[in-house]
């Protein structure tokens, strides 16, 4: 009887605690996803029909199916262009979203986007080095990745003062790398020939045109495990982004979480930009509908902004394969679409919603 | 309990801020740390809880010594209430208070049900339940400070420590503060609190320590320590202490001097003192 007793009194004592309205919308969120792969999958230049596509996606996915059930050409279509391009983008989308989320958790700061560490720039240096000097570098991906992580490295030896890295120590830093980088892309640019520069230019403003399944392999996988891992780790990042003291007076060391999430995030970070270039938006703009749609707590904000960041990342490539009869590079899709958007949220939700 | 033994920390090595402090404090009361601005309050706090290093002395607590823990392992000894909590992103009151459960959590995901009851009771101790649900950076400042201070009940470390938790606040809200350490006190933990006023020591706390420049001044119960001597020690001739009603009431000295004929053309000159004072 007495047990009884404490049952309903905890139970009522939960209710104020209840985040049953957040998992709902990570659970619609998720569907949202799914319906969107459904459309994505079905959308291109070369029209295929609803029942085609599926036909030919599940005869290809059955191991038993026959190979001449289904039409050569949108095999390859569905299977080596658009399932790998869709793949990359739900990839990348979700990590520019986290990376975003937790760079702004970690810097206590609703303005930093992944690329504050000089993580673009750096990249930035690597590809157009790659494209004027071909023989130079194995490939351009590698190029752009190692030196992504060598302008963070960089940035955050810089910034490393007697054992401590303050933040604003860390964004200077960043911005200084950052700044550097950008003058040696000028550089390249200048002395670059015609061609050379066109694609130098191309790389910048992003895109997918390139995605293979070899992409697809090497992102997905490492985005998921960087992804569970930040999860996990969540609530740690709720705690920093109190402020380092008081992080350290709730039991959580400080130093050793910022390395922690600023080098999960800015591994993640470098190998988005290193395969489909600088992408612009993802990352200050879905942490922020994240937080809008289920408040700051990271634990909810995190999942919901990798859906929200692969959800936006696939309508964004999905156009800019179909709107016209080229390709239009998906960074400036990112940006038009994007900017008005936040304008939007920030005009109807109002400043609560920012950093009081 | 705490107990600090010759603890001496200097910024540059010329300059000691803290020369030999110790003390102690008992389970279940309540310590007012009091000092002139500069004389190391706050560096005192900040040693205790190894955000700064000190070299000499050490802290005890529950005769367990601090050096040498972990973050983890120190923020169940202590918990702290900042001067000024810079608010981050717009958390709901109650997860803020939940987040004083960190140093206790088991796995590495999530908190138990257990914490989230601990977390409520913190709510219904310091009286703010009805602002659970809402954004903490939309209250006022007096509001985050109780909020803030529910985190750390919530904590249940063995010693609570606030730096200047009245500093902001309205009359009633320093008295319902002082009030709400008392009764966090009483239930078994050390608080200690520094503050400017030496009447709300006088009122609310079992002990003192004052604090002079470099050094400890005095040491006991607040209605023997906080006398015209011991202040003369740290302020120049700037306090009167009185008796009314069964306790003591530190004031102006300039306002003793006057006889109660004068109190009238003293009323009318307040506004010319006031005025000095802002140009000062």
């Amino acid at each position: 009887m007495h047990f009884r007793h404490l049952t309903k009194k905890s139970e009522k004592e939960n209710i104020l605690f209840d985040e049953r309205r957040k998992i709902f919308i990570i659970l619609f969120l998720l569907f949202l996803l799914f319906i969107t792969f459904i459309i994505a999958l079905v959308q291109g230049v070369y029209e295929i029909s609803f029942f085609d596509v599926y036909h030919t996606f599940f005869n290809h996915l059955n191991p038993y199916g026959d190979p001449n059930n289904i039409n050569k050409l949108y095999d390859v279509i569905i299977w080596e262009i658009r399932l790998p391009r869709i793949l990359v983008s739900l990839a990348v989308g979700i990590s520019l979203a986290i990376a975003g989320a937790v760079y702004q958790g970690c810097f206590r700061n609703p303005l930093v986007e992944p690329y504050i560490l000089g993580v673009e720039s750096g990249a930035a240096f690597g590809a157009a080095l790659a494209i004027v000097i071909p023989t130079f570098f194995l490939s351009l991906q590698v190029a752009a990745f190692t030196f992504g992580i060598l302008a963070v490295f960089g940035a955050y030896l810089l910034a490393r003062v007697r054992g401590e890295t303050p933040i604003i120590m860390l964004i200077l830093a960043g911005v200084i790398i950052g700044s550097i980088f950008a003058a040696f892309v000028s550089i390249l640019k200048y002395i670059a020939t015609d061609a050379a520069l066109r694609e130098i230019v191309f790389w910048l403003m992003g895109g997918f045109y390139y995605s293979t399944w070899q992409d697809v392999i090497l992102i997905l996988p490492t985005v998921f495990v960087c992804f569970l891992l930040l999860w996990f780790f969540s609530w740690k990042l709720n705690i920093l982004s109190m402020g380092d003291e008081e992080a350290q007076t709730l039991g959580v060391n400080p130093e050793y979480y910022k390395i922690l999430f600023i080098v999960i995030a800015t591994l993640i970070t470098a190998i988005s930009v290193s395969s489909v270039g600088i992408i612009a938006w993802v990352g200050l703009m879905m942490p922020h509908a994240a937080r809008m749609l289920l408040g700051p707590d990271h634990r909810y904000m995190l999942p919901a902004a990798a859906i929200m960041g692969g959800i936006y990342l696939i309508i964004c490539d999905t156009l800019a394969r179909t709107l016209t009869s080229g390709e239009i590079p998906v960074g400036i899709l990112t940006s038009i679409i994007g900017a008005p958007y936040l304008m939007y949220l920030i005009r109807t939700k109002g400043k609560g919603s920012f950093v009081g | 309990m705490l107990k600090i033994e010759n603890l001496n920390f200097a910024y540059n090595k010329n300059k000691p801020v803290l020369n030999n402090i110790s003390f102690e404090v008992e389970k279940g009361r309540l310590c007012g740390l009091f000092g002139p601005n500069g004389c190391g309050k706050t560096t005192l706090f900040k040693c205790c809880l190894r955000f700064l290093r000190f070299e000499n002395g050490s802290v005890n607590i529950n005769g367990d010594d601090i050096k040498g823990k972990s973050v983890k392992e120190i923020a169940k000894l202590m918990s702290y209430v900042p001067q000024e909590h810079k608010p981050s992103f717009p958390y709901l009151v109650r997860d803020v208070v939940l987040m004083g459960r960190t140093p206790h959590l088991k796995g590495i995901f999530g908190t138990s049900k257990d914490d989230k009851k601990i977390a409520k009771e913190a709510l219904k101790l310091v009286g703010i339940k009805q602002l659970a649900e809402i954004p903490y950076n939309q209250l006022s400042g007096g509001q985050r400070q109780l909020v803030i201070i529910a985190r750390a009940v919530a904590q249940k470390s063995k010693v609570m420590f606030l730096d200047e938790p009245t500093s902001a606040l309205d009359f009633s809200n320093q008295i319902r503060v002082w009030k709400l350490l008392r009764n966090i006190a009483a239930l078994g933990s050390t608080v200690v609190a520094c503050t400017h006023d030496p009447n709300h020591v006088i009122w609310f706390c079992d002990d003192v320590v004052v604090m002079g420049n470099g050094g400890l001044v005095a040491v006991g119960s607040p209605q023997e320590i906080i006398s015209e001597p011991t202040l003369d020690k740290i302020y120049e001739k700037v306090c009167s202490v009185e008796s009314i009603k069964k306790t003591k009431v530190v004031y102006p000295r300039e306002f003793s001097k006057i006889d109660k004929k004068n109190r009238k053309k003293l009323e009318s000159d307040t506004s010319h003192v006031a005025n000095t004072e802002g140009e000062y």
